[in-house]
């Protein structure tokens, strides 16, 4: 048995999506920038494509740019943005939690000359639009904060933290990579100015994103190339992958309601009984402020990383932010924002449930967890000093 | 990213406990570095006849520990020093780069708990002078 519990690393991609991705890869093969019929074509794919992703963010086909990946759209808007204003201000701002595609992309900001603050987090991981106000000044060009946190699923004020950038000059970016699965995204709604997403969160392919920019806002190209994306990102069109992370879209939003129940209850369930059934057990997260896949607990005691390979002995597939499993020495840099104690933050483990998971998965996942948990701690001298060895599942 | 023999040696570890009144007794590492082993030893005539451990820690800090009480048991005390993480490393027929460091910790712990054997030693022979000064 094979059960998959990682949605938020990434999702299988949709068949419906597989097939309406197909004839791009063999028959209707063209350069979307070729004038000829091929290229008509699969140009009339692409701008197809995008007018439905526009249409589904609430934004206009020619404010959305395809990238590579999320990542590419992170690196995109944060550089682009940074660089072309730098003659008005050298700061920036994410918060502490961003993904590894801010995080080092504001690494890379800062040792080109550039100041950048990063908000901190409540033990819940959410941002405080009050350390915002305080963080921002005359010389802070661009405020990034994503919507969803990709290790324990909390959801930002980004509108408020936009309304604040706005407020005193700034531009806003937000990383929804996490979010287009589980929340209808409205940029307008949302206040902001760049967004970035992935296909393969929402049960699309891997290998492309796209990134939302403002009619109106200015940023340096990443990709210098040819005339694609109206010369703001060069690279042929892969119109294949554009082509089905505009279906898959399609289908996360119309089936989103649904969806979301469904998950929601697996969660539920499985968070539930892991509090009841296993101890000296902390969840990590927001309970009110978060989106329905994601659970994150830290087990003490115990390292993520044995875990991982223990579950995975029993084939269920799910994700650890242990500095083992990453191959830096450093725990999760969300987990340590929110204030989970080093020692104990090294035995967490991320369930991000999927609409394919079943209850009986849920069931199944929580005994083998069980297992894992009281094999492992049977082993560590941790915990044998906490309980003087006296433990039973 | 672990060979077959580093899976089977966590997924199966050997000697996992504590000897009670243990003859020599270490533990190394820190909860905040995320690996601690503790060992303790069974010595006979500076014969290692059981050695049991504990570890909190990754895959590879597990199978290291397993291994290296495999390795020590039914060799003198001075053999043991021996052991390296090289040694252990070796037996497992490699490790990720980024999980050599893991061995070190059982290295130590057996050094640690021979040091702690041979303090024993000193004392009791100091224990048994007195006694016959007396």
């Amino acid at each position: 048995m094979r059960i998959y519990i990682d949605h938020a690393a990434t999702t299988p991609c949709d068949k419906r999506v597989v097939e309406a991705m197909l004839p791009y890869f063999t028959d209707e093969y063209g350069n979307a920038d070729s004038q000829h019929y091929f290229g008509r074509d699969t140009a009339k794919a692409v701008a197809d494509a995008r007018e439905t992703v526009a249409g589904l963010i609430g934004c206009k086909p020619n404010e959305l740019y395809f990238t590579s990946s999320g990542t590419e759209a992170d690196n995109w808007a944060l550089k682009g943005v940074a660089l072309h204003n730098r003659h008005k201000g050298n700061h920036i701002i994410i918060s502490a939690i961003e993904h590894h595609a801010i995080l080092t992309s504001a690494d890379w900001l800062e040792n080109n000359g550039f100041r950048v603050t990063r908000l901190p987090v409540d033990s819940t991981g959410r941002v405080s639009p009050k350390d915002l106000e305080n963080a921002i000044d005359d010389q802070t060009t661009l405020v990034s904060v994503m919507y969803v946190n990709n290790e324990v699923g909390t959801i930002e004020p980004v509108r408020e933290l936009a309304d604040i950038a706005h407020k005193h000059g700034a531009l806003f970016h937000s990383d929804c990579v996490q979010a287009m699965p589980y929340i209808k995204i409205d940029v307008k709604e949302l206040g902001v100015d760049l967004l970035s997403m992935s296909a393969h969160k929402f049960y699309g392919p891997k290998g492309v994103g796209a990134l939302y920019i403002r009619n109106g806002v200015k940023l340096d190209k990443l990709i210098c190339g040819g005339g694609q994306e109206r010369s703001q990102r060069g690279g042929t069109t892969n119109t294949p992958l554009v082509v089905g992370m505009a279906k898959a879209l399609e289908y996360a939003v119309t089936e989103m309601e649904e969806n979301n129940s469904r998950i929601a209850k697996l969660r539920d369930r499985f968070v539930d009984r892991v509090l009841a059934e296993i101890p000296y057990v902390r969840f990590n997260g927001n309970k009110e402020h978060r989106v329905p896949s994601v659970a994150n607990f830290s087990f003490e005691f115990v390292e993520g990383e044995g875990i991982l390979m223990l579950m995975d002995f029993n084939g269920i597939a799910v994700s650890s932010g242990s500095a083992c499993s990453s191959g830096s020495l450093d725990p999760s840099h969300v987990l340590l924002a929110m204030g989970v104690p080093i020692e104990v933050s090294h035995g967490s483990i991320r369930f991000s449930f999927g609409k394919d998971n079943t209850m009986e998965e849920v069931d199944y996942t929580v005994e083998k967890l069980k297992e894992t948990i009281a094999k492992l701690r049977e082993m560590s001298p941790l915990f044998n000093l906490k309980t003087g060895g006296t433990y039973n599942v | 990213m672990y060979n077959q023999k580093v899976l089977d040696a966590f997924a199966n570890p050997q000697n996992v406990g504590v000897i009670e009144n243990a003859d020599g007794e270490g533990t190394v590492g820190n909860a905040t570095c995320g690996d601690i082993m503790k060992i303790t030893l069974k010595i006979e005539n500076d014969v290692i006849v059981d050695a049991k451990f504990q570890t909190f820690g990754c895959a590879a800090a597990i199978a290291t520990s397993s291994t290296a009480t495999q390795m020590i048991i039914g060799m003198t005390v001075d053999e043991a020093l021996q052991v390296t993480n090289a040694k252990v490393v070796e037996y497992l027929e490699g490790l990720p780069p980024q999980k050599i460091h893991c061995s070190v910790l059982a290295e130590e712990a057996i050094k640690k708990a021979i040091e702690d054997y041979r303090t024993k030693q000193q004392n009791k022979s100091v224990d048994k002078t007195s006694i016959e000064y007396v």
